[in-house]
Parts: structure tokens; C-alpha cells; sequence
């Protein structure tokens, strides 16, 4: 009398999740130091880091491509899964629905992202 | 010189009079050798008989003795009434599971569960008497060694807030047992298991919030069994499409 399992879709997300995780521990503080302290108060690098041709190109290269989706892209998809579960905890139970919020703008946030990258030309 | 005393709070439901659970305060004389387990026993034996709760060993090899003590899952007899005195002690049933009488939960859920998880081993290959018995190295021991000392006392149980959210997920103690069966070289029922593992009762109602490890008496780590698991269960969920046989479906 062996009953019927169904297979958890879990291991899409969790893997997201991870991926996410793993890149938002490596890259997360670095990405705050120099966007959010030594470029705008001139520490260490230059003051037109950031300047909006520099940053055009690093857009247009494929390396820099790549990783401003992987950044954008998986750091939603981390947090997508954690609210998610952090509802949960809290004993909000709402279900597909805070699901399709979650994931579905985490799925807004890629697919924008990957058409800003295209657009933005090589 | 006055004997001294120690006030234990307990959790009291009889179930054929009472609406719900409602605490009673008993004054028990104390030692400072005295472990919950005994003052509760005294209760029941000088002050109220109509205590229920289970017990055995009284050495933390049997597991029968799981409390709530002061809202912290800990096996009643290694845990101290010195800790505590001269301030009131709380003890209340196992959390997340039905109380079926004072301190004694209903663990017809996890033996279910536990039942499950075929919780023994299934040869990989038969052998006869003649071919003598199966053999390990100590690394193949040292795999599972860990999980094997599990008693099923349930403290991990009255731990994970996510057992307590969803009493269907297999939980930790279940988890750590299967675990213990599907690395052990000797058997090779691990794709049966690994089913349960990757549904939606699975490891992945598991947050990673680690209280399980904490509270168990035995030094089991059913945490890192069930983390491990997330990444088998994720590595079976999208090698098995390119597995040669069509994968586990």
C-alpha cells in the first residue's frame, strides 16, 4: 500500500536561491563598497568609475553583460525565495498566490533585465 | 532547617473533562541530584497520581522522556531541577504534536513517517550463509555512523518550526534515519527513498533553521542530513533527464 508521491518542483527554485545566495555573499558587499562608499566619497578609485560612458561600455561588453544579469537575476530570485518562506514563518500560508508574487517578479526582473542588456546594444 | 522546595508547572489535559489544556503548579521537595524526570515522579507519586507521562530508562538511551522544560524540547531525565531552583520549572507535552493525556503526545504521525522511510537495511546484492557476512570499511561505517544513534525521542520534532507550520513534511529524525539507510553501503534501496526525499513532504520543507541539531540529546546532526539531501534530491531532479534509463519516472 504505497501511496502516490507527487515530486516537489522545489529543487528549480532552491537552486536559484542558492546560486543567488552564493553570488550575493561573494559580490554583494564589494558591490555596496564601491557603488555606495568609494566611488561617490573618491576613495581608492577613480571619480568617473561610474561614469555613465564607462559604465555604457561595461554594459556592452558580454563579459560585463553576463555578469550585471547574473547580479540582477539571481540576487531576485534569492530574495523572491526568501520572502516567500519568510511569510510562511511568519504564519502568513498565502499559497500559489504569495508564490506567483515572488517568483513572478523575481521572472519580471529577469526577463527585463535581459531585454535592457540586449537593448542597450554590443 | 526547613527542607527545601522547588515549584514544577505542568501542562495538564484529560481529555474526557478537560476543553483545553490548563497549567497546575505543584511544590516538590529538592535535592540538587534531582532530574525533572524524578520531580515529576514525585508528583505523581505523593501529590497527584492522575499525572500521565512516559518514561523508562532514566538515562537518556530509551527516549521516551521528551518535555517541553521551561519551552526548550530536552529529554526529562539529564535535564536538572539545580538548573532552575530556586525559580518555578515549566514542563509541557512535546510542541507541535496532539496531546493525548498531560505530558503524553500522540506519536502516530511519526511512526507512520517512520515506516515510510523503510528504516532498515535492503541488500544491494543477497547473500547466502555460505558467502558469510557483509563487509565495511571504516569509512564506509564512519558515513552513517552518526545517524544511527537516533532513539526517536521526537525533541527534533518539537524543534523545527517547519514540522510545526506543515505536519506532513518527514521531519528531521525520519530524514536523518533514511539518510543513515541510503548511505550505508550495504543497501541499495536508495532510489525508493530518494522518491519521499524529493516530494512535496520532502527535504525541502526544510529551512535550514538548524534547532533540530541543537536539542538532540544523542548528537545526531539531523540538520546536515537533511541538507545534504536538498542537493541529492536537486541533482536527481535535473541529472535524471539526462540519466540513460529515462530517470526515475
Amino acid at each position: 500500500m504505497k501511496q502516490e508521491r507527487k515530486r516537489s518542483n522545489a529543487p528549480i527554485f532552491w537552486a536559484l536561491f542558492g546560486a543567488g545566495g552564493m553570488l550575493s555573499a561573494l559580490f554583494g558587499p564589494m558591490l555596496v563598497f564601491i557603488t555606495g562608499l568609494a566611488v561617490p566619497l573618491g576613495l581608492l578609485l577613480p571619480a568617473d568609475t561610474m561614469s555613465y560612458p564607462h559604465m555604457l561600455a561595461f554594459a556592452r561588453n558580454w563579459l560585463g553583460k553576463g555578469f550585471i544579469f547574473a547580479i540582477i537575476a539571481l540576487f531576485l530570485w534569492h530574495a523572491a525565495h526568501r520572502i516567500f518562506h519568510s511569510l510562511h514563518d511568519i504564519g502568513i500560508h498565502a499559497g500559489t498566490g504569495a508564490k506567483l508574487i515572488c517568483y513572478g517578479l523575481a521572472m519580471l526582473g529577469t526577463v527585463l533585465a535581459a531585454y535592457a542588456l540586449l537593448a542597450i546594444g554590443f | 532547617m526547613a527542607e527545601k522546595t522547588i515549584e514544577i508547572e505542568v501542562l495538564r489535559y484529560h481529555p474526557e473533562k478537560d476543553r483545553e489544556p490548563h497549567r497546575q503548579v505543584f511544590e516538590v521537595p529538592f535535592t540538587d541530584d534531582m532530574s525533572v524526570l524524578q520531580g515529576v515522579q514525585y508528583i505523581k507519586d505523593y501529590l497527584d497520581g492522575s499525572l500521565s507521562f512516559r518514561w523508562s530508562c532514566r538515562m537518556a538511551i530509551c527516549g521516551s522522556c521528551g518535555m517541553m522544560i521551561n519551552g526548550i524540547p530536552s529529554l526529562s531525565c539529564q535535564t536538572f531541577l539545580r538548573d532552575y531552583y530556586p525559580a518555578r520549572v515549566r514542563v509541557e507535552a512535546l510542541s507541535h504534536f496532539p496531546i493525548e493525556r498531560d505530558l503524553v503526545i500522540s506519536m502516530d504521525g511519526f511512526i507512520e513517517k517512520l515506516e515510510s522511510i523503510q528504516p532498515y537495511i535492503i541488500p544491494k546484492e543477497p547473500r547466502t550463509l555460505e558467502q558469510g557476512e557483509y563487509l565495511q570499511t571504516p569509512e564506509q561505517l564512519d558515513a552513517y555512523e552518526q545517524f544511527s544513534s537516533c532513539i526517536n525521542c521526537l525533541l527534533c520534532y518539537a524543534a523545527c518550526p517547519q514540522f510545526g507550520l506543515n505536519p506532513d513534511f518527514v521531519g528531521p529524525a525520519a530524514i536523518a534515519l533514511l539518510h543513515r539507510y541510503n548511505v550505508d553501503s550495504r543497501d541499495g534501496a536508495k532510489a525508493e527513498r530518494m522518491e519521499l526525499v524529493n516530494s512535496e513532504e520532502g527535504v525541502f520543507n526544510c529551512t535550514a533553521v538548524g534547532y533540530c541539531s541543537e536539542v538532540c540529546p544523542k548528537h545526531v546532526d539531523p540538520a546536515n542530513a537533511v541538507n545534504q539531501n536538498k542537493t541529492n534530491s536537486a541533482a536527481d531532479y535535473f541529472l535524471r533527464f539526462l540519466a540513460p534509463k529515462g530517470g526515475a519516472k
